[in-house]
This record gives structure tokens, C-alpha cells and sequence, in this order.
């Protein structure tokens, strides 16, 4: 099987991830698109690194991956505390920042 | 240790021991910061003493590595005008202590706050006239904003917050300009060989910049200059500035922050750039002359005594300016004497005014009236002060005004001529308050005033003493900054023009 | 030349008494005023002492100096503070000191009533010490040091008063039109030291002969400039009338004897640059001939005694401003009138003095009126001082007098004849005006209400008007005896010998007789033989209006000046802040406005930004692929 496969994957993984952040309100939901974004670059990474034959991609999908624990565990905590005072886990809701 | 290092260390110690003491005994933080003042101003007095006043070049010489990877030295150094003004910030500050024993109550924050920031202040004021470094004095040129803008901020009347923030936008925007320069200064140095922010090797940078290059660099320098000289158009946040400042932060910012204007004309837009320097004389002349009439006509027309004091200063900076861009020994030593006894002759000013304006809880010139038959001690010494302002012979500011007007005059008459007027302009803008203020019918509600305490003697006595002593044997000082401005003016190859009459008839 | 260290005490003491009552403040009231007078008197020993010993040597070696410091140095710019003592500046140290001593004794009685007698002294005192150093100073930078200092203490005794608005502003008014002179003394100075390099008297005088005549013309015009500030001379001639709100003491003091006599100080020690400038020269004389006139035809129309007085110290200065614009052959009788006119004209107003205390200080002469017989001594004295002005002889106004006019009409050509005509005129109308003075206070019938009780003064007060009055009766005699004076101040000058003679010197004075007697005639016609109304006359001719309104100087210094100034300040003062601020105001305002309005793109909801990401995102990849591509 081509290589090349793994690649459109992780183009669709990356588009579902990307069209899911934009559209959908629920913070829980627009997290996990995150995530599937930030897996989608993993596999085309690692795929490089494999086409090319050399560690470097795999590395930066440790990387990637160290980064995405710290997020998950920051950002839940941010959005439980979002939940816990206003009852709502709507990105919609917490625009605060506006103006 | 070397004696300037010292002498900065000096004020950083007092606000440790001012940390330390005890928020509520205000007292004894007054008495710390009087006697650390006192004892900075006894080794500034013993630093002018032992300085040679024949050896060329920079003395007490210190040279440390500071950031080695861009050639940045924690060097200090001063020559004779350097010196000068050393000594004037040492001496003033005691006196602003004393003075102003009360103006830290009433502040945003406490009086341990108000010394601190006055002590950091000094050490930075020591500073930024002792570098001889160009970055260590873009470091201190900055930073003495932060204590400034606290003291205005913090402890300032009226609309302080906003005369705080127009301040510290002006003076930035010219830091701003200075920064490029400087780092454009340092490509340039680095591009021909010499990785270094020292002043006497900068100096000879001139001869391979292109007068374009050298130009725009001046002119950064110029402008962070001319704003905090302040400089007609530059000017506006001074009036409001001094308005709104306690009158001892007043003293420290019009009679020492202002003179790092001027003094930074002389010793960095004329060391390092001088072809610059003689392509913008014209202007910067034609923009003194300008300062010095529009400084006196505001002055004139000016209703808060505090206002006035800042837009007669505008005036004197004119005068100042265009002594030390007429490049004549007379002009460049009579702006450096002029620096030191405006730093006096405004403290003296504004001292008693603030005097008056806590006695009347106002600065509004016309609430004052027939204050000489009510307190004629406090009179008298804004009267003195109002005559050194207007440069009476026998005074000391009579010295170098005239002293500047003369060293013009060789070079540039028209320029000297129009300046002259200023002197009548002068007497208009002293005499015009002191009529409203002092002579006259009292005014309705000032008939109680009482006259100056024992301790506000003791702060005004030693000013008008200066004043009065430098107008008659002015010597001491001239001595050391002659060989200093002398220097100066050979460096940018000028010399004295010669009486016109030996040429022939 | 030989030095002395004996002549800074001539400022010294004075300087100690001034210094010693301010500082003490009102522990020294009780005595103030003794040692005031005794400092005084003290410098007027030493002056005699000096007097003395300079007589005793050849006129060569007359001048004697003092170096005190060296007191500014800066390149080629040197001045010591050094004192000169030759024989011109003796005869003002010991007018100073002489007349001022005796005002001293008078104004121990005229200011008893007054709590801040000391204060006053100590202000008469700094007046002598200023006074004296510009008469003493060696160079004009050591005279510009006195010249200001003079303008100081006669600001302060000016304003003595102060409480009063208009005694405030008339100081006020005086220090500015002085400052404008002063200004000229500035002009002076840089001048001398751009073109001579030195601004001492013997270096430019070194100069002298060598410079440019351009240059010692404009020296000379601006030192003329100087002169006219000081002296009360057209056009700066509006502060005198107004100084008049000082104490009468001062009056006789500063503003006749001495402080307004140091233009013609200035101008006769500056002869060298006169005699090379001789464009200067005639603005000199010509300045002279019009203040002449300009002053006698106010003193006409003033009825303020104190003001009449002054407008008649105005025309007297002309005459000696015109007689040292006259060269070498003016400058010897510019002087001697300038030293007996500080002997009559200080006593008469020391005698207005007198009248004023005797009268509750009224000043207008027309609520006089036969105080002959109330004030026999200030008559007479006044009288004395009287006969003087006018020229009789052989009181001392005559020789002075008698000399200038000589010497005018001997100028030669036109300017001689036009000269000698303006000063016989001039001659008549003083005696008119003085005539007039006399008859108003002294012997007319009497015009004061009945709470009025005019008694003589007091003998600390009569007994300098007597001195005075003997001076105004020999001083003329004894200087011009076998041109004494003449004499002596010949080594100062530079004479360049031929005298050209219009009239023989008896006709001369036959023809100033005759105007001086019509003056008296006429005013004795309208005044002594006819009523006088104790209130100004409203029905008066035009002249006579603009006469009392002093010419209209203060109206044209008003609208060419004074108008515009304010002008000006307020225009500025509105640019100020509308104009140069606003700029500042506005990049502030616009800073504000762009983050305003950038504001608006902050909507607040995250997806909206995440799209943003994205497409920038989008954009940046693609901008990197065309680019590599």
C-alpha cells in the first residue's frame, strides 16, 4: 500500500477536526476536535518520517503528543471551571473577552 | 571602590534602611532619607575638592564588563561639566528633603514609598551624568522615568495621573528615537570594527558615517534631547508636569531631569555627531531664540504660579540651547553655568512657592496679594528668587545669561540680539507677580498666614545663599568647567572668533 | 596706574549697613536708621580721604585702582572685579556720599512715622553701595553690575509703598523701561567685546582709535540707548513722572541727584567712543535737546509739586545729555551742571519734602499758597535752590547753565545756532515754570482749608536744606573760578583744540538773562497779579492738555507697546494650548480612536476567531507554496 494513503487519512482527520472547532458549540466536542486535528499531524509527521527514513518526524510526534497531555489537562480543567459557574459548557456563552 | 560608584551606592543603602523601618514611625523615614541625602551631598562636595581642574579627559575612571557580548561596560567617568551637574543634584536634593519634610503625606501611597522613589531617583541622577557608556546612559536616561512618574502620579496635586501619563509618553517617545539611534550607532560601530558603546571610541565614528547616516542619528539623539530640555514645540508636558508635581519633585525634575537634556546635547550630539551638529546649528538656534520669547510671553500670561515657573524655564532652556550650539568658551561655559544656577535659582522658586501654596491651598497667582506685609521673610525670598530668575547682575544667573548672550553674539549676533529682548520680557515675568502676589492691599483671607518655620528657613537659606555668592565669585565653578568646554568646542574643531577689529578697519 | 586698597571700603560700609538691616530685620528698628547714616557718612570720610591724597598728586597720577577677585574668566572673556577711582568718578563718589548722608539725616525725622523706617534705610543704603560701584566699576560689565543695582533699589524705594496698587506699578513700570536701557547696555557690551575683544574702560579706549567706525557708532548709539533708560531721556522718559510715588527722600536722591545723573556718567566716561562716533554724537545732542523741551513743557503744566520737580530734573539731565554730545568741549560742563544741579535740585526737593510734611502731604500746588510765612527756612532754602535753576547769578545754576548754552551755540554752523536757541528756550520755560512753582507755593495768597496747619519742619530736616542751599549758592563759583573744574578733568579727555566763537561769552550771558527774565515776567504776570483757582481750570487749550497728560508718552508707549504686548501673551497663550498641545492632544486622541475602532473586530466568540486562524493559516500555506513554487 502507498504511503501516500496515510496521508489523505490524515488530510480528512485534520478537515473533520478543523470543520468540527468551527461549527460546534459544545466546548467538550470542540476540544475533542482539537485533539483529532492535533492526531492528524502526528500521523502525517510520522509518515514523513517514514517516507524520508529518518527519526526526525517521529520525535516531533512525541513532542506533539507531550504538548496535547498539557492541553487536555489544562483546558478541561478551564472548561469544568467554565461549567461550574455558569452551567453551560456553550464557547458561545463565554465571550467576555469582547470589546 | 571607585568614588562615583559610591556615591550611586550611596542612596540605594538609604532605601534598604528605609525598607526596613517601620511603616508607621514616618518620622524616622524622613530622618534616614535627610541623613543619606546629607551624607551624598558631603562625598559630592568632597568628589569636586579632590577633581583636577587641569587634567584633560574624564577622572574618577571606572571600567567594568557589564553585557561583554555586545560591549556593553559599566563605565563612569566625568569631566568638568559632568562634574557640575553632579554636584547641583547632590546639593539639591537635601534641600528638596527638607523642603518638602511634608509632601509625602497626602500621597497615594505612604512616605516610605515617596523616599524610596526619591532616593532611587538620585542614585539614577548621579548616574545618567556619570556614564560613560552610551547604552549604561540610555539605561539611566529610561529608568529615571519610572521614580518620576511615581512621584508625580503617586504624590501630585490636581490632575496628576494625566500630567503623570503625558510625561511619561513624551519622554519615551524620545527614548524611543534615542534607542535607534544607539543601535544604529552600534551597527555602524560594529561594522567598522569596534564592538563598543564607549564614548571617547564612538567619538571617532563620525569620520566614516555618511552625512546622511550621521544626520539621522543626531537627530534621534536631538529629539529625546529637545523634549526633555524641553524645547519649543517639544514643550507642552512641562507646564503640566510642574503644575501637578509636588513642589520638591518639581525642583528635581525642572532644576536636574531638564539638564539631562542639555547636558546630553553636549555630550553626545556634539561629541558624536559633530558635522550633524553644525548642519542643524541654524535650526536648533532659530528653535532656542523661538523657546526664549515664547517661554518669557507665556510666562507673562501665565495665572498658576507653578505654570509660571515651568514656562519661565522654557525660557531659560532657550537660552541654554543656543550657549552651547553658539560653540564659543563663553557660550559653552555659560550654559553649563547657566544649567547649575537655574537648577538653583528654580528650586529657590519653586520652594517658596510651594511655601505659599500650602499656606493658601492654592496656585492661583491672584489669591495671593500684599503677602509682603503679612510674611515678609517668605516675601523676600520669592523675591530674591524672582531676581535671579530674571538674571539681576549680582546674581548668579546674571553670570552665564550673560555669558551666553556674549558667546552667542561673537557668532551669531542676530540670533543674540533677538535673545536680548528676553531680558525685558524677564523683568515683566517676575515683576507681574510679584506685584500681584506680594504688593497691594492684602487679600481677603490671607491676613493669618504665618511666616516660614525655622525648617524652611533652613531649606531656602543655603539656595539663596548659592545664588547670591555665585553671582560675585563664580570662579570656583567657571574654573572647572573651562578646560571641560574648551575641550569641547577644540574637539568639534571651532575655536573663539577673534575680535572683528584686528582684521583692520 | 596705582592701585588702593582703601576704595572698596568706599562700598563696602554701605553695603554692610544695607546687608546688616535687612538680615537683622526688626531687632535693628530702634537703631537702624544711625548706622544707615553712620555708613554713609563713613564712605563719605573715606571719599574725602581720597580726595585728599589725590589732590596731593600730579594730574598723571591721579587715577588710582583696586583689584579685588577675578570674577568671570571664560576664554578671552575677562573681567575682574576691580574698582577705578580717577578724577571724574570722585566727584560723583562724593556727591553720592555727600548728598546722600545729608538725605539720610533728613529722612531719619521725614520717616519717623513710618514703622519700616529701617527697611527704608536699608534700602537708601544699597542704593549708595550700587551706586557707587557704578561710578567706581573699572570696566562696563562692573558698571553694568551698579547700573542694575541702582535700578533695584530705586524699583524698591519706588515701591516703598506698595500697598498702594498704582505706587506698585508705577515701580514696576520704572524697573521695565529701565530694563529696556539695560538692554542697550547689554547691546553694548557684546558689541565692544566682539569688535574689541575687552570690555573694560582703558581697553576700549586702547581701541578706541583703531576700530571701525561702524562699530564705535554702534556702541556709542547703544550706550545712548542705556543712557536715555537710565537718565529719563526721550523716548523712555515715562517712568520718572510715575517714580515721584517714592518717598520724597528718594526723590531727592535717586531721581535728581544721583541715580538719573548716571547717563550722563556713562556717556561722558564713554567720551572716547563718542569722539569716534560722531553719528552717535548727534543723537546724543539731539536726544538732549528734545528732553529738554519735552521736560520743561511738562513741568509747565503739572500741578503735583514732586511732579513738576521731576519733569524739571528731566529737562535739566537734557541740558547735560546735550553738553556731552557736544565732544571734549561739553563733557567738563555736563558734569559741573550735573553736580550743582544735585545741590539745588536735591534741596528743592528735600523743600517739597518739607512742604508736603508741613501740609499732611498734600502735593498739589494749587491747594498752596503762602507758606512764606508758616515755613520761613524751606522758603528760603527753596529759594536759594530757585535763584539757582533759573540761572541767576551768581548762584551755581548760572555758571553750569551759562557754560552749555556757550558751548551749544559755539558747536559751529546750524547745529550751533539750532542748539543754542533750543537751550535759551529752554532757559525761559524753566524760569517760567520754576517761577511758577515758587509763586504757587510760597507767595501767593493762601489756598488751604482751615484743618490745614502748615508749620516748619523739624531740624534734622531743615539743616541738610540749609547745607544743600549753601551748595546751590557757591558750588557754581567755586568750580568755575579760573576753570577749576575744567582743569581737572582734562586728563580724562582727548581735546582737539580749535573753539570757534559765535558770541562773545557776555553776550551770551546777556541774552540767557533776558529769556530767563521774560520767563519770570510772565509767570509772575499770570500768577502773582492774577487769581489762582485752587482746582485745575477745565477750559484750557488743547496743548495745555496734552502738557498735563505728560505729552501723551504714556498713551503712545501704550499703543505702540503695551497693547500689542498683551496682544501677544494672550494670543500665545491660546496657541499654546490649542495649537502646539492640541497637536500633542491629538496623536493622543487619534491613538485612542484607531483602538476603537479596531475594537469592533473583537467579537468575543471563539469559533469566529478560530475561523480567522484558519484561514490565515490557509493563506500562509498557500502564500509559501506560490512562493517555492
Amino acid at each position: 500500500m502507498s504511503l501516500d494513503n496515510y496521508l489523505y487519512l490524515s488530510a480528512i482527520l485534520f478537515t473533520i477536526g478543523a470543520v468540527g472547532v468551527v461549527v460546534r458549540r459544545n466546548a467538550i466536542v470542540v476540544f475533542m476536535c482539537i485533539e483529532l486535528m492535533l492526531n492528524a499531524a502526528n500521523l502525517s509527521l510520522v509518515t514523513f518520517s517514514r517516507i524520508n527514513g529518518t527519526l526526525d518526524g517521529q520525535v516531533v510526534a512525541f513532542f506533539t503528543m507531550v504538548v496535547a497531555a498539557c492541553e487536555v489537562v489544562v483546558g478541561l480543567a478551564i472548561i469544568v471551571t467554565i461549567y461550574r459557574s455558569r452551567r453551560s459548557a456553550s464557547i458561545d456563552d463565554a465571550s467576555l473577552l469582547k470589546r | 571602590m571607585n568614588i562615583l560608584s559610591f556615591l550611586m551606592l550611596l542612596p540605594l543603602i538609604g532605601t534598604a534602611f528605609i525598607a526596613l523601618a517601620p511603616k508607621t514611625n514616618v518620622l524616622l523615614t524622613k530622618q534616614i532619607a535627610l541623613v543619606t541625602t546629607i551624607l551624598v551631598a558631603l562625598v559630592g562636595i568632597y568628589m569636586t575638592i579632590s577633581f583636577d581642574f587641569n587634567a584633560k579627559g574624564f577622572q574618577f575612571v571606572e571600567s567594568r564588563e557589564w553585557i561583554p557580548a555586545f560591549g556593553i561596560k559599566y563605565a563612569l567617568g566625568v569631566d568638568g561639566i559632568a562634574l557640575v551637574l553632579i554636584l547641583m543634584s547632590v546639593l539639591l536634593t537635601p534641600i528638596v528633603v527638607v523642603a518638602g519634610w511634608n509632601e509625602s503625606e497626602g500621597g497615594r501611597w505612604s512616605s516610605k514609598v515617596f523616599y524610596s522613589l526619591l532616593l532611587v531617583l538620585e542614585t539614577m541622577m548621579i548616574g545618567v551624568f556619570a556614564s560613560t557608556d552610551v547604552f549604561l546612559f540610555y539605561v539611566f536616561f529610561e529608568a529615571m522615568l519610572v521614580p518620576v512618574y511615581f512621584l508625580i502620579g503617586g504624590f501630585g496635586s490636581g490632575d496628576r495621573a494625566a500630567a503623570a501619563v503625558k510625561f511619561l509618553l513624551y519622554s519615551l517617545f524620545g527614548g524611543l528615537l534615542m534607542l535607534a539611534s544607539i543601535i544604529g550607532i552600534y551597527v555602524m560601530a560594529t561594522r567598522y570594527g569596534n564592538r563598543t558603546f564607549d564614548i571617547t571610541t564612538l567619538s571617532q565614528l563620525h569620520t566614516v558615517l555618511t552625512p546622511m547616516m550621521e544626520n539621522v542619528l543626531f537627530l534621534g539623539f536631538f529629539i529625546a534631547f529637545a523634549i526633555k530640555a524641553p524645547l519649543w514645540p517639544l514643550h507642552t508636558w512641562l507646564p503640566d508636569a510642574a503644575k501637578s508635581a509636588t513642589p520638591g519633585t518639581s525642583v528635581l525634575l525642572l532644576g536636574v531631569l531638564d539638564k539631562v537634556g542639555t547636558f546630553g546635547m553636549i555630550r553626545y550630539c556634539l561629541t558624536l555627531f559633530p558635522e550633524a551638529s553644525k548642519t542643524f546649528t541654524p535650526m536648533i538656534i532659530t528653535l532656542a531664540v523661538i523657546s526664549i520669547l515664547y517661554g518669557a510671553f507665556l510666562a507673562i500670561g501665565a495665572k498658576d504660579i507653578k505654570r509660571l515657573i515651568a514656562y519661565t524655564s522654557i525660557s531659560h532652556f532657550g537660552f541654554i540651547t543656543m550657549g552651547i550650539f553658539a560653540m564659543t568658551s563663553q557660550g559653552m561655559s555659560g550654559s553649563t553655568l547657566y544649567m547649575f544656577n537655574h537648577g538653583f535659582s528654580t528650586a529657590a522658586l519653586f520652594l517658596v512657592a510651594g511655601f505659599m501654596i500650602t499656606r493658601r491651598n492654592s496656585s492661583t497667582i491672584s489669591d495671593f496679594g500684599g503677602l509682603q506685609r503679612v510674611t515678609p521673610i517668605m516675601a523676600w525670598s520669592f523675591f530674591i528668587a524672582g531676581l535671579s530668575s530674571l538674571a539681576l547682575p549680582g546674581l548668579s544667573s546674571f553670570v552665564s545669561e550673560f555669558l551666553v548672550l556674549v558667546g552667542t553674539f561673537t557668532r551669531y549676533p542676530v540670533a543674540a540680539v533677538i535673545a536680548t529682548f528676553g531680558i525685558v520680557l524677564a523683568a515683566l515675568y517676575i515683576l507681574i507677580p510679584v506685584q500681584r502676589a506680594l504688593h497691594g492691599p492684602t487679600t481677603p483671607g490671607n491676613e493669618n498666614l504665618s511666616d516660614l518655620t525655622l525648617r524652611e528657613k533652613i531649606a531656602i537659606a543655603p539656595v539663596i545663599a548659592t545664588i547670591v555668592v555665585l553671582g560675585f565669585y563664580p570662579s570656583p565653578l567657571l574654573n572647572i568647567i573651562n578646560p571641560a568646554s574648551q575641550t569641547i568646542i577644540s574637539q568639534q574643531g571651532f575655536s573663539d572668533p577673534a575680535p572683528t577689529m584686528s582684521e583692520g578697519k | 596706574m596705582a592701585t588702593n586698597n582703601g576704595l572698596v571700603y568706599l562700598i563696602a560700609l554701605p553695603l554692610f549697613g544695607a546687608l546688616a538691616l535687612l538680615l537683622l530685620g526688626r531687632k535693628a528698628d530702634k537703631w537702624g536708621h544711625l548706622l544707615a547714616t553712620a555708613m554713609s557718612a563713613g564712605s563719605f570720610a573715606v571719599g574725602l580721604i581720597q580726595l585728599s591724597q589725590m589732590l596731593d598728586r600730579e594730574a598723571e597720577l591721579r587715577p588710582v585702582t583696586q583689584k579685588l577677585f577675578t570674577w568671570i574668566s571664560v576664554g578671552s572673556f575677562n573681567v575682574d572685579a576691580s574698582l577705578l577711582l580717577d578724577q571724574l568718578s570722585i566727584c560723583f563718589v562724593l556727591l553720592i556720599t555727600g548728598v546722600g548722608t545729608l538725605i539720610h539725616i533728613y529722612s531719619i525725622s521725614y520717616m519717623s512715622h513710618d514703622k519700616d523706617r529701617r527697611r527704608f534705610f536699608a534700602y537708601l543704603n544699597l542704593f549708595i553701595a550700587a551706586m557707587l560701584l557704578l561710578v567706581l566699576g573699572d570696566s562696563y560689565l562692573n558698571l553694568y553690575v551698579g547700573w542694575e543695582g541702582v535700578g533695584l533699589a530705586s524699583y524698591l524705594l519706588i515701591g516703598f509703598w506698595n500697598q498702594k496698587p498704582a505706587y506698585a506699578t508705577a515701580s514696576k513700570k520704572a524697573f521695565v523701561m529701565n530694563r529696556i536701557g539695560d538692554m542697550g547696555l547689554s547691546f553694548a557690551i557684546m558689541i565692544a567685546f566682539a569688535t574689541l575683544g575687552t570690555v573694560s574702560f582703558s581697553g576700549v579706549k586702547e581701541h578706541s582709535h583703531h576700530a571701525s567706525e561702524a562699530a564705535m557708532t554702534a556702541i556709542g548709539v547703544m550706550l545712548l540707548v542705556a543712557a536715555v533708560g537710565k537718565s529719563a531721556q526721550f523716548p523712555l522718559q515715562a517712568w520718572l513722572g510715575d517714580a515721584m510715588a517714592g518717598p520724597t527722600p528718594v526723590s531727592a536722591l535717586i531721581h535728581a541727584a544721583t541715580m538719573v545723573t548716571a547717563g550722563v556718567y556713562l556717556i561722558v566716561r564713554s567720551n572716547f567712543v563718542f569722539d569716534a562716533a560722531p553719528t552717535a554724537q548727534l543723537l546724543v545732542v539731539i536726544v538732549g535737546a528734545i528732553t529738554l523741551l519735552f521736560g520743561a513743557i511738562i513741568g509747565m503744566a503739572k500741578d503735583d509739586i514732586k511732579k513738576a520737580l521731576a519733569a524739571s530734573t528731566m529737562s535739566q539731565i537734557g541740558y547735560m545729555i546735550l553738553a556731552s554730545g557736544l565732544g571734549p568741549a561739553g563733557y567738563a560742563f555736563a558734569i559741573m551742571h550735573l553736580l550743582t544741579h544735585g545741590f539745588f535740585k536735591a534741596g528743592m526737593f528735600l523743600g517739597a519734602g518739607s512742604v508736603m510734611h508741613g501740609m499732611n502731604d498734600e502735593v498739589n500746588m494749587r491747594k498752596y499758597g503762602g507758606l512764606r510765612k508758616f515755613m520761613p527756612i524751606t522758603f528760603v532754602t527753596f529759594g536759594l535752590g530757585y535763584l539757582a535753576i533759573i540761572g541767576v547769578p551768581p548762584f551755581a545754576g548760572f555758571y553750569s547753565k551759562d557754560m552749555i548754552i556757550e558751548t551749544a551755540l559755539n558747536a559751529g554752523g546750524a547745529k550751533g545756532i539750532i542748539l543754542g536757541s533750543v537751550t535759551l528756550l529752554g532757559a525761559a520755560i524753566t524760569a517760567f515754570y520754576m517761577t511758577r512753582v515758587m509763586i504757587l507755593t510760597f507767595t501767593s495768597p493762601k489756598r488751604w482749608d482751615d484743618n490745614q496747619h502748615p508749620h516748619e519742619s523739624p531740624a534734622l530736616m531743615w539743616i541738610p536744606m540749609v547745607i544743600l542751599s549753601i551748595g546751590s549758592v557757591i558750588s557754581g563759583y567755586l568750580l568755575y573760578r579760573g576753570k577749576a573744574f575744567k582743569h581737572w578733568l582734562e586728563p580724562l579727555f582727548e581735546e582737539h583744540g580749535e573753539h570757534t566763537e559765535l558770541l562773545p561769552p557776555i553776550v551770551v550771558s546777556g541774552l540767557a538773562l533776558t529769556m530767563v527774565a521774560i520767563g519770570v515776567a510772565i509767570a509772575v504776570i499770570k500768577y502773582q497779579l492774577s487769581e489762582i483757582d485752587n482746582v485745575a481750570p477745565e477750559k484750557v487749550s488743547i496743548f495745555t492738555r496734552i502738557a498735563r497728560r505728560d505729552l501723551l508718552q504714556d498713551d503712545v508707549n501704550e499703543a505702540l507697546f503695551m497693547r500689542p504686548g498683551q496682544a501677544i501673551t494672550s494670543a500665545l497663550v491660546k496657541i499654546d494650548d490649542s495649537v502646539v498641545d492640541g497637536a500633542v492632544r491629538g496623536v493622543g486622541k487619534m491613538a485612542l480612536g484607531s483602538g476603537s475602532a479596531l475594537r469592533e473586530t473583537q467579537t468575543g466568540f471563539v469559533r469566529s476567531y478560530a475561523v480567522l486562524i484558519l484561514i490565515g493559516a490557509a493563506a500562509l500555506i498557500a502564500a509559501i507554496w506560490v512562493v517555492t513554487t
